[in-house]
């Protein structure tokens, strides 16, 4: 092995391609997912029962605290030996998701606390209900302000998900490891695959930005 | 055929979680280092020494830690000089946080206020004064809760040397549950440890970065 040879990687490109949909679609799930499940645990953090706000807590602790890896290990070995079975990608989906809503949970925290509240009571003054307060004037205007460290938190987790392939989901990576694995040429195909996720990165940071723009787009005067 | 107790199964854990300490440490400090040269070459006034340090930075905040890893073990082997698993990881790992380390750097000295540097050179200093006697220890305060705060995404992403097949805590977790069959135990305990180690290190980075607010810098 001397020089670099990436023709040795053309007949592969269906694995690869194959590869590249999986992580796609495993992030752009996770993303919705995640960033749901952050809202309700944001939200009952701040209002709920004491031992609720002390348990989600600690779940958000352990999980900005441990790896990624770990995490999915846990889910994907750990659980079957309490009886619980999942298929490989439901761990992937679960691990990432539970991941992301954790970090993407503190980091909503600090934009509802930004929201004052007189502004909540005014809303409530103006007759609307406490939901539609709770939606229009904190929640809302809090997605606004935090949007951008939420993409840039989806992209982390995209990043890490390259370990999924350690479980055998057929991502991106596993993909690569499965064609160097053929054409043992494992620095070629992983320089590929690199540049795939940097391009990803970027493409997917443009495209959720894009929505963000459009779906905040009203919100701007206030929070420029 | 051995037994394990849950007691050989700690011990087997706590005793590769030294290796871990280790590698978080080597990555930490060497990160530290070229971190801070690189954040020196990112305030120069060369445009393409700028331009260099910024796209260093982009391409390991926008890759997974995973392929740089595999690049470096890897690649070394494909150039005819294969290295070890845990060299591959010390350097991956040191790179890693050198990216990350001078982006950090970067923004404390930038988020100096501009009027700092204006008032220094009309006293009369020139860079290098106004740099070492008025903006860095400035920077230096405001640089210690988010650099403390990333050394635990250091321990973390120690975690992924296992997947070239350097033993620390996760490895050792797998190899474990390879000869016990005891994933929930192993899983969580590796867990725990993880957490151990993380956990004081978030709890400090947030106390470091509240004293800095009640001081009236953020």
């Amino acid at each position: 092995m001397g020089s670099l040879d990436f023709l040795t990687l053309l007949p592969y490109t269906s694995d690869l391609l194959k590869g590249l949909l999986t992580t796609v679609v495993l992030t752009v799930v996770t993303t919705l997912a995640g960033i749901m499940l952050a809202v309700v645990v944001a939200y009952l953090r701040a209002h709920g029962q004491i031992w609720l706000r002390r348990g989600l807590g600690t779940y958000v602790e352990v999980t900005r605290n441990t790896p990624f890896i770990v995490q999915l290990f846990f889910i994907f070995f750990g659980l079957p030996g309490l009886g619980i079975k999942i298929d490989a990608i439901t761990a992937a989906f679960i691990a990432m998701t539970l991941n992301l809503a954790a970090y993407s949970a503190e980091i909503l925290r600090a934009g509802i606390s930004a929201t004052a509240k007189g502004q909540l009571e005014a809303g409530r003054a103006l007759g609307m209900s406490a939901l539609q307060s709770y939606r229009h004037i904190v929640l809302v205007p809090a997605f606004a302000r935090v949007y951008p460290s939420l993409i840039s938190q989806a992209i982390i987790v995209m990043l890490g998900s390259a370990v999924v392939s350690q479980i055998s989901v057929f991502d991106l990576t596993y993909a690569a490891n499965f064609v160097q694995s053929r054409n043992f040429r494992s620095f070629e195909v992983y320089l590929l695959i690199t540049l795939v996720y940097l391009l990803l990165a970027f493409g997917l940071r443009r495209a959720f930005m894009l929505v963000g723009s459009r779906v905040f787009a009203y919100q701007r005067g206030e929070t420029r | 055929m051995i037994e394990f107790t849950f007691w050989d199964i700690l011990r087997n854990l706590l005793l590769a979680a030294r290796w871990t300490v280790v590698l978080s440490l080597i990555a930490f400090a060497g990160g530290a280092v070229v971190g801070l040269i690189l954040t020196f070459l990112r305030l120069s006034s060369q445009r393409w020494l700028q331009y260099l340090t910024a796209l260093y930075v982009d391409l390991f905040q926008g890759t997974p830690l995973l392929m740089q890893l595999f690049l470096i073990f890897f690649g070394a082997a494909a150039l005819g000089q294969p290295i070890s698993a845990w060299l591959a990881a010390s350097i991956a790992l040191t790179l890693f946080t050198s990216a990350f380390l001078c982006d950090i750097w970067r923004g404390c000295l930038e988020a100096v206020a501009k009027g700092q540097w204006h008032a220094a050179r009309v006293l009369g200093m020139n860079y290098y004064q106004s740099m070492r006697h008025v903006i860095l220890p400035q920077a230096l305060r405001l640089s210690v809760p988010p650099t403390v705060g990333f050394s635990v995404q250091v321990v973390k992403g120690t975690a992924l040397a296992s997947i070239i097949g350097f033993v620390e805590l996760t490895k050792a977790g797998t190899m474990l549950n390879n000869a016990t069959f005891e994933p929930f135990t192993i899983f969580a305990l590796v867990a725990l440890l993880y957490f151990a180690l993380c956990f004081p290190l978030s709890c400090y980075a947030r106390y470091l970065e509240k004293k800095l607010y009640d001081a009236g810098l953020r």
